[in-house]
């Protein structure tokens, strides 16, 4: 029962930082139909604004965490400019593929970009501590402080998100443009702006989601967001890539089924059994536990 | 068969059997040189795999439009067959050297059973993926690829020192097949032979009646099944063409490694043969012209070699060098130049055909007053 809970309880961590970096690549894919590669590298970005700005923040008097206000800042801008320099020019005049190899091509050049930057360089950095150690006892089973605030943080980030795509205006707006482009710029909605929009908030997003990551893996590399992206776009493709709550779902599915399979089975194997839950969600719902499938009109 | 056709086939094959004698003679001729014997020859075996993986990715990628990122998984499985394979024939006393001709037939034997393999995983790719297409077949293609490497890291009989001992590692250490500077003179032969039959075979596929209706589901899949193409079969089938000939750029790959890790065959890492990699070659060449893969991986090849070892280097400024100092770097910038100046790759659809180019350049010269060049590989010529 201990170990049950315990594996519940990494799953569900796990999860919850998947699913925040997935509602980053299903906006984005809802928004303009195209899989964000250089997504996983935004989260690279992420942690290490925080490594060089925690410092700063600490010597300001100000708790470690705070310094994810910045990253989060730097992460959208990064977002931003990826969308304008690579993405937009591409989506103009190409097809998906171009837009698609566009997207990997930006993986890459983040990726090198940052090992090239001297004060990054290929050897990995490792972060202080974000929150307070230590943790207190349920039914036998001990929670860390930082699993708590993983999950918590995560719940209230998905939630803010959530009343945002339905009650305010550009929330309405990105929901609008995702639906039907060509009757949301009749609307007059500025689908240009929203995208850029949509770009700034999943960037960000993963910003918080390298804070949580690192607060629990503090090793930060430049090719820490490669694997990790990957499985939260598994995450969102097993939600079904698009809609907001498949992503959040999607993304707990794939962190306990990571968490229980590394305890019970092998922990060896870990990776195969998350693409295999890919695979075969894929094979009998092909978009999705929540995605709808729409045929296609001759 | 007609008259034109035929006649094709002819020249064709004259010419590429004379290419491939002038390649034997040559090696023969330079086989006392150091330079030809450390340098040349370990870049010819190194080309020959990326020529093969190059072209077969392009086949469903560039003819059937589908986007795969995980061609270097059935690279993988062929590249293990044919070292445990090799492996398991040397334990059992088959061959103790690496000569004669038990050796060659086993070498051959090797490289058919990888592409075998291989193939046989692509259609298991296949039948799941005919149900998707666009981005969440690249996805599933990808997903596959990762899983390949982690279920060949979990192999017991993969690790270590192969099929004999139990231990599972990340490494294979004796391939049976590697060879040392001096069999891979030797045997020069076989890789060329190779690639010349692996790409005129891809060639001949895609000129062929399945080549058309597999172009046919890439413009347009709806209009291709109305018109009585069986979608899912050419598909499938394409996938497994593809993956066999992957799987025996993995036995070509085996044999001018004399380790095997699968860490070279994931979906991005330093080198440069992985999944991604892959793809930028067929994009640089132009998706839907196997002479354009061909042209790309030694393009690529070359430049990655110059990148790392060219004394030019040195000669460059400062940041330049810095910049060459992470090879991946440069190619991140040269897959988004070419996407966004020249989409369609350096030959677009063009294919390089022994009867017409000649015609063609002379027309092309008097045009432009003998101002530009088309270039053209030897090998893609099969028609």
């Amino acid at each position: 029962m201990g170990v049950f809970l315990q594996t519940l309880f990494v799953g569900l961590r796990l999860g919850s930082v998947y699913a925040l970096i997935a509602l980053g690549y299903t906006m984005v894919y809802g928004i303009i139909r195209l899989i964000n590669f250089a997504h996983g590298d935004f989260i690279m970005v992420g942690g290490y604004t925080l490594f060089f700005t925690v410092p700063l923040m600490v010597a300001a008097g100000l708790p470690a965490w705070t310094a994810v206000v910045i990253a989060v800042i730097v992460c959208a801008l990064v977002g931003i400019g990826v969308e304008l320099i690579a993405y937009r020019p591409v989506r103009k005049k190409g097809t998906n593929m171009t837009a698609l190899i566009t997207a990997i091509a930006m993986s890459l050049l983040l990726e090198n970009l940052a090992q090239a930057i001297p004060a990054i360089g290929p050897n990995p950095k490792i972060a202080g501590t974000f929150f307070s150690t230590g943790g207190f006892q349920i039914a036998g089973v001990t929670l860390d402080y930082v699993t708590i605030y993983t999950i918590v943080i995560s719940a209230v980030v998905m939630l803010l998100l959530y009343v945002f795509t339905q009650k305010t205006k550009i929330g309405r707006a990105m929901r609008c443009v995702s639906e039907d482009k060509g009757a949301a710029i009749l609307m007059g909605i500025s689908v240009n702006r929203t995208v850029l929009i949509t770009f700034a908030i999943g960037s960000g997003l993963a910003a918080v989601a390298a804070l949580m990551y690192i607060a629990q893996y503090p090793s930060i590399y430049t090719t820490l967001g490669s694997l990790l992206g990957l499985k939260a776009f598994v995450a969102a493709v097993v939600g079904g890539i698009g809609i907001v709550p498949g992503a959040m779902l999607g993304g707990i599915v794939i962190g306990l089924v990571e968490s229980f399979s590394m305890a019970y089975i092998s922990s060896s194997l870990t990776d195969t059994f998350v693409f295999l839950i890919l695979i075969l969600v894929l094979l009998v719902k092909p978009a999705g536990i929540l995605g709808k499938n729409v045929g296609e009109k001759v | 068969m007609k008259k034109a056709v035929k006649r094709g086939y002819i020249v064709n094959t004259v010419v590429l059997a004379a290419v491939y004698a002038l390649c034997v003679v040559l090696a023969a001729a330079l086989e006392g040189n150091d330079n030809f014997k450390l340098t040349i020859v370990p870049s010819i075996w190194q080309c020959c795999y990326l020529i093969i993986l190059a072209a077969s990715l392009n086949l469903v990628l560039g003819f059937m439009g589908q986007l795969s990122l995980g061609h270097c998984g059935f690279m993988a499985i062929g590249a293990y067959t044919a070292a445990l394979m090799s492996l398991a024939f040397q334990r059992a006393g088959v061959y103790d050297e690496k000569s004669g001709a038990v050796f060659i037939l086993i070498m051959i034997a090797c490289a058919i059973c990888a592409g075998l393999l291989a193939a046989v995983f692509g259609v298991l790719l296949g039948i799941p993926a005919l149900r998707l297409k666009g981005d969440y077949l690249a996805i599933i293609t990808m997903g596959f690829g990762l899983i390949i490497v982690n279920v060949i890291n979990n192999l017991p009989f993969a690790g270590q020192n192969g099929l004999a001992e139990g231990t599972a590692a990340a490494s294979l250490y004796a391939t049976g097949l590697g060879f040392g500077s001096t069999a891979k003179v030797t045997y020069l032969w076989f890789a060329i032979a190779v690639t010349i039959l692996c790409v005129a075979l891809m060639f001949m596929y895609i000129r062929s009646k399945y080549g058309r209706a597999v172009r046919a589901i890439r413009d347009d899949e709806i209009a291709a099944s109305a018109s009585g193409i069986n979608t899912g079969y050419y598909k499938v089938l394409t996938f497994a063409f593809s993956a066999f000939f992957a799987g025996i750029a993995g036995a070509v790959y085996a044999c001018c490694n004399s380790s095997l890790s699968t860490s070279s065959f994931s979906f991005t890492n330093g080198s440069i043969l992985n999944s991604t990699f892959v793809v930028v070659m067929v994009v640089l060449g132009g998706m839907g012209s196997l002479t354009g893969s061909v042209v790309s991986a030694v393009i690529m090849f070359f430049l990655n070699y110059q990148i790392g070892n060219g004394s030019w280097v040195h000669s460059l400024p400062g940041f330049i060098q810095s910049i060459f100092a992470y090879p991946m770097l440069v190619y991140a910038l040269v897959l988004i130049v070419i996407i966004m100046f020249r989409p369609k790759g350096i030959f677009g659809t063009y294919e390089f055909s022994l009867l017409r180019t000649p015609g063609e350049l002379v027309r092309l010269l008097k045009r432009h007053g003998g101002g530009k060049k088309a270039a053209g590989g030897k090998e893609a010529a099969a028609q």
